[in-house]
């Protein structure tokens, strides 16, 4: 301390060494319980991915990929029917979820003011699309066409799937489109370019790896759901390309072979869980990767 | 989080009443005798500090002493390190990562850059007030006085009350608020939360109170109430303040010190001096051109 | 996964659209006009309202098609109904109801504070190189699949919980009604941990995002009074961030209310109402994922249908509100009020 000419400090103002000791030992706990909590969540991840990896390494093989499923109790079989289910399903999705889901983030982005009540209200009403239960889109598809048609469906699954696209799809664009500079529309206009042709000729373009992050995004998410598909395609024990009939797809397979009885089913479910994980994992981390590159994307 | 030293540069002094040479700012008379440097005691000592921000190296070999019950000023143009010197005096500076120091800083005889020193320990002795006015919007102006009372254990209603109360006296802000110390402190006007902060640090009784600019988001009549505040707590308290505002530092302080950027962009202090001195005799030409407007 | 993303992203959003002036963007220009822009514009426009019509044709189909149940029992009797008796058409929703409370406020009850610890832990006291890594294994948990969740949780979760904490809370704590047993693994107690563990990252990610807005400032002048790290968050982080961390929590709950697959998988689709939390039991959800291809009579049918708007009703209750409370942080920060 300092020399005798400054008056001694209030009491009241200082900490005492027990004081001291005693925050900072609440300050360690506290830091060990947060650090306990990040490790709480990391642990099932991991374990998950390994528990996929170990249980269904046996059935990780080309016959999974290629083959239509084995009657029960035989080996064998594969989730053939189910990959090109899903690819199919996720296709007709694309064809609801991508032009609609583009169209509605542009819109938003170039004519979604304050003033715009129109605007607020899709903006609104697409938050709320997005956090409708995945189930609750399965019953209203049903109700919308394959009750009407009286057969479950490939296009009632994709078009539930499609249905869920659209509120990400938007999102994302919309936020992509934003980011496009100013300048760039202030020099199209300059030149004279109609606003509609500055927004479809360069606006577009200039986001269009966003974009395409958004749909891959989406995949990403739909790709794994599987509550709309239940009552919407149903699933297929059979190669089919009939999109009017039910089909399979890879999350309905894990399902009904995770709830079954057969110890192969439960292999095949596994290695079906590792891959549909490991696809979606990839995609991910892909299309992060590559946003963050462009748009700073802070972590 | 970022830092930068030179934010927010609002006001540019009005340096035209510095063209004529002749023409000096004018002392506050209670400022102006400063005693001479040998009569008083050390608040801080500052040895041969570099301060570093990851690799880049924001100021370099500043030594330099503060005196005890003096406000000191710390003047230069933006950018050359001033609030980075502030910071490394209560170790806020080693906050943002990747910051480092190097060199001596001692508080009193001690060294507050030892390991067996506590920063938490450290910043109770040494406050600070920030350049934007940040009360704490989740509690009143009474639990904002109190917030750094409350960490050092339990104290009694009627003695948290006395110390709140003397507080916003010393702080000059008793009078205004009395009547609704339950109120947020957002409900003030930018001086009064300024002096809020102010009573929020004095109540616990630090030896040196840090000040980055403190009146520059303020406006001219709350500055210079907080500058009357600034001088009736030197008589309890040592101060070093960050100024941009030269007549500022010239109507406050008892010394002045000029920080100056090299073209390598690392902060040198130029001359350290009492301010009368400084601002009638500059010692070196680089502080003369600066004091009378000709860069900054 | 990219439900985060897109949380995060919204949030963003609310922010920007709450506190500044719309996006400067051109308008169309003012010749109207323009046969050619408003061509385009009403074309998107007309996109954009593919939505509603959604959403407009979900509300209609939903409402119209449970009216034959809502007729049949009335509202209220339906829904504090206790007995779902197809055979015998009769139709309560209750017990449902109940699975889906419960297991939504357990997991949220359990996740919240790991939750909160865990988007501390990212923002105040993690070392700089843990923290993409960090964040990343949070997401990429946010984007693991419900079945693949409900795998696990068969054959791992599910045994493990039985053997470790339930065997454990059975016989040391099985005078409270909750924690009766038998404990059989597969119940509502392990659908509620495993639905805990799905919400987690949601409230993770957006404590995060309200704690990262807590200015510099704040933090600052509450270390320069000399306090610890954790009592900088105590103090002045997590007040600041109230209301945004309490409607991520919200927004959680959503989303725990309308999960389905994990949830069938683990829960043992009883629908009953038993007062300890090792019962089986079942949710609104996964009674519609269970009995929706069998319901063989409109009645039935409509009334699962009834089931499901409920979900939606109760749903996006949750969904608004929990936006609202974070938009209104947002909006707290950016004028520095908490």
């Amino acid at each position: 301390m300092a020399t005798s000419t400054i008056p001694p400090r209030a009491a009241y103002g200082q900490f005492t060494p027990q004081n001291m000791r005693r925050r900072q030992i609440v300050n360690l706990i506290m830091i060990g319980i947060v650090a306990f909590c990040a490790l709480i969540i990391i642990i099932p991840l991991v374990h998950i991915l390994g528990v996929c990896l170990a249980e269904g390494a046996s059935s990780l093989n080309l016959n999974l990929f290629i083959k239509p499923p084995a009657p029960p109790g035989v080996a064998g079989g594969g989730i053939a029917p189910a990959i090109v289910g899903s690819i199919i399903m996720l296709a007709i999705a694309s064809v609801l979820g991508i032009p609609t889901g583009v169209a509605t983030g542009i819109y938003m982005a170039e004519y979604g003011t304050r003033s715009n009540r129109y605007a607020s209200i899709v903006r609104f009403v697409a938050d709320i699309l997005l956090g409708v239960p995945s189930i609750v889109i399965g019953i209203f598809v049903w109700t919308l066409l394959v009750r009407p048609f009286g057969s479950f469906s490939a296009l009632a699954g994709g078009f539930a799937l499609g249905a869920m696209m659209i509120p990400t799809i938007s999102r994302t664009t919309e936020e992509v489109v934003r980011l496009v500079p100013q300048t760039i529309r202030e020099a199209s206009l300059a030149l004279g370019i109609p606003y509609w042709k500055t927004v479809w000729r360069i606006v577009i373009p200039a986001a269009s790896s966003g974009i395409g992050t958004a749909i891959v995004l989406a995949f990403a998410r739909v790709g794994g759901e599987t509550a709309p598909l239940l009552f919407t395609t149903l699933g297929n024990n059979f190669l089919s390309f009939n999109i009017l009939r039910p089909m399979d797809a890879v999350p309905l397979r894990l399902f009904n072979y995770a709830i079954g009885p057969y110890e192969e089913w439960h292999r095949i479910a596994w290695a079906t869980a590792f891959v549909l994980v490991i696809a979606i994992l990839l995609l991910t981390i892909a299309v992060r990767r590559i946003a963050r590159g462009r748009f700073n994307d802070g972590v | 989080m970022v830092f930068n030293a030179s934010l927010a540069e609002i006001a540019i002094p009005d340096i035209k009443a510095f063209r004529n040479v002749n023409v000096r700012p004018a002392l506050s008379t209670a400022t102006s005798a400063a005693p001479a440097p040998a009569a008083q005691t050390v608040a801080m000592r500052v040895q041969n500090l570099n301060a570093y921000y990851g690799k880049f190296e924001a100021i370099e070999g500043v030594t330099l002493d503060f005196f005890d019950r003096n406000i000191t000023a710390i003047i230069g143009p933006s950018g050359c390190g001033k609030s980075t010197l502030l910071r490394c005096l209560n170790r806020l500076h080693e906050v943002i990562p990747g910051a480092r120091v190097e060199g001596t800083v001692k508080l009193g005889n001690e060294d507050i850059y030892a390991p067996t020193m506590n920063p938490v320990l450290l910043r109770r002795r040494v406050g600070m007030i920030f350049q934007r006015p940040n009360p704490f919007p989740s509690m009143s102006i009474y639990d904002n006085v109190g917030a750094g009372l409350k960490l050092s254990g339990r104290i009694a209603k009627a003695k948290l009350d006395e110390i709140v109360e003397k507080s916003l006296r010393q702080a000059a802000l008793w009078d205004e608020v009395k009547d609704k110390l339950k109120e947020s402190g957002l409900s003030l006007s930018g001086g009064q939360q300024q002096r809020l902060c102010i009573a929020r640090t004095i109540a616990v009784q630090p030896e040196v109170i840090l000040m980055d600019e403190p009146a520059s988001a303020l406006d001219p009549v709350s500055t210079l109430k907080v500058e009357d505040l600034m001088r009736e707590l030197k008589a309890n308290y040592t101060m070093i303040i960050v100024t941009h505002n030269l007549q500022q530092a010239a109507r406050i302080s008892d010394r002045t010190a000029f920080m100056l950027g090299g073209e390598d962009r690392k902060g040198h202090l130029v001359e350290y001096a009492a301010t009368s001195d400084m601002f009638t005799r500059p010692s070196d030409p680089r502080t003369e051109q600066y004091i009378s407007g000709r860069f900054g | 996964m990219e439900t985060l993303r897109v949380m995060r992203q919204w949030w963003h959003d609310r922010r920007r659209l709450g506190i500044t002036a719309t996006p400067s963007l051109p308008r169309p220009p003012m010749r109207m006009g323009l046969q050619a822009d408003r061509r385009f514009r009403t074309l998107l426009g007309a996109f954009a309202g593919v939505i509603m019509l959604l959403i407009g044709a979900m509300v209609v189909l939903l409402v119209s098609d449970s009216l034959m149940a809502w007729r049949q029992f009335g509202i209220i009797p339906f829904i504090t109904g206790t007995d779902w008796n197809p055979p015998f058409k009769i139709f309560g929703a209750l017990p449902y109801i109940y699975g889906t409370v419960v297991t939504s406020v357990m997991a949220l009850v359990i996740a919240t504070p790991i939750g909160i610890g865990c988007a501390v832990f990212l923002t105040e006291f993690a070392p700089r190189w843990v923290r993409t890594p960090l964040s990343l294994t949070v997401e990429m948990l946010a984007s693991v699949p419900s079945v693949v969740f409900g795998l696990w949780g068969i054959f791992y979760f599910a045994p493990w919980l039985r053997s470790g904490v339930e065997s454990w809370l059975t016989h040391h704590l099985d005078w409270i009604p909750l924690f009766k047993g038998p404990a059989f693994g597969i119940g509502i107690f392990a659908a509620g941990c495993i639905l805990s563990i799905m919400i987690v990252p949601y409230i993770t990610a957006i404590t995060r995002e309200v704690m990262l807005k807590v200015p510099a400032a704040q933090r600052e002048g509450m270390l320069a009074l000399g306090a610890t790290r954790w009592e900088v968050v105590r103090i002045v982080v997590i007040p600041f961030a109230r209301s945004g961390i309490v409607g991520g929590a919200i927004l959680a709950l959503g989303r725990a209310l309308g999960e389905t697959m994990a949830v069938t998988m683990l829960i043992g689709n009883r629908g009953q109402i038993k007062s300890s939390l090792f019962a089986q039991g079942a949710t609104m959800s996964s009674v519609l994922a269970n009995e929706f291809t069998e319901a063989t009579f409109q009645l039935y049918t409509s009334s699962l249908i009834a089931i499901g708007l409920l979900l939606l009703v109760v749903a996006l209750i949750m969904n608004i509100l929990g936006r609202w409370l974070v938009s209104f942080s947002a909006r707290n920060e950016a004028t520095g009020r908490a």
